[in-house]
């Protein structure tokens, strides 16, 4: 529990609140990017260098940008009149809170029995690329085909249909 | 507290705040925002396992973590095409607008 956990965890869970709060949904992709950069440097922290890398890549550099094209495409920067938030929020509200109580509890009644290795792991990319056509290649396989799937999925889904009513 | 009770209640907390936003916006590019806080943070819990656990050279945390950023990419590529969709067949994203599934 050092100095630079703090900043990071109150610059993560800045950007989280911010993402959820502010009224224009430009603000909110900006600062979810905030909270994807804060987890990426908390991956850093942890000294696992490639999940932070690969966080910075997958989360900064293509989900951020493909949450603005999604609120661009769709006029949602535009704040409705009626509110940002829906009706039922208060019963949200309270779910999350009671979620939060729930996992804060267990988390700290189970401090004391926690795994706490003070050992630093050196394990580098080369490592990680050997698991990956090793040990796991089933599971890298998998993915592949999901990726591909959801790809030609997205495609399909956000594809102009000519024979509907415009 | 240890340094693992530290990150898995930064995890909680950003957990709670996209559960709050995707259950409480009415947009549903910010529903899928929220969602994908919640994504994090679970993938927050899994590298601090993997950092403090017993086996940190068997990278278990560590290969579950990355599975899981690439699934979430392909999650939110497949969220945002319907969203897309929906925008230009019902000429909204507002989720209290969507009263209806029939097409």
């Amino acid at each position: 529990m050092n100095f630079i956990f703090y900043v990071l965890a109150a610059l993560t869970v800045a950007g989280g609140l911010a993402a959820v709060l502010l009224k224009n949904t430009v603000h909110c992709a900006l600062a979810l990017t905030v909270a994807f950069a804060g987890l990426a440097l908390l991956f850093l922290d942890l000294d696992a260098q490639f999940a932070g890398f690969a966080q910075i890549l997958v989360y900064i550099g293509a989900v951020a940008i493909l949450v603005v094209f999604a609120i661009l495409l769709t006029k949602g920067s535009e704040t409705p009149k009626d509110g940002v938030f829906s009706k039922t929020w208060l019963a949200g509200l309270v779910v999350a809170a009671g979620v939060f109580a729930v996992l804060g509890w267990a988390v700290l009644q189970t401090a004391p029995m926690l795994p706490n290795s003070a050992a630093v792991p050196t394990v580098s990319v080369q490592d990680i690329g050997i698991a990956l056509i090793g040990r796991y290649v089933l599971p890298l396989e998998i993915v592949a085909v999901l990726l591909t799937a959801a790809l030609i999925g997205a495609v399909i889904v956000a594809m102009h249909d000519k024979e509907g009513a415009k | 507290m240890t340094p693992l009770a530290g990150y898995l209640l930064v995890a909680a907390l950003v957990f709670s705040i996209g559960l709050a936003g995707a259950l409480t916006r009415r947009n549903a590019i910010l529903v899928l925002i929220g969602i994908e806080l919640m994504l994090n943070a679970a993938n927050l819990n899994l590298i601090a396992f993997w950092r403090y656990g017993p086996h940190p050279e068997a990278l278990t945390g560590m290969m579950f973590a990355i599975f899981s950023i690439a699934v979430a990419a392909a999650e939110a590529a497949v969220g945002l095409g319907l969203v897309i969709s929906i925008h230009r067949h019902a000429h909204t994203t507002d989720l209290d607008a969507m009263t209806r599934m029939k097409g």
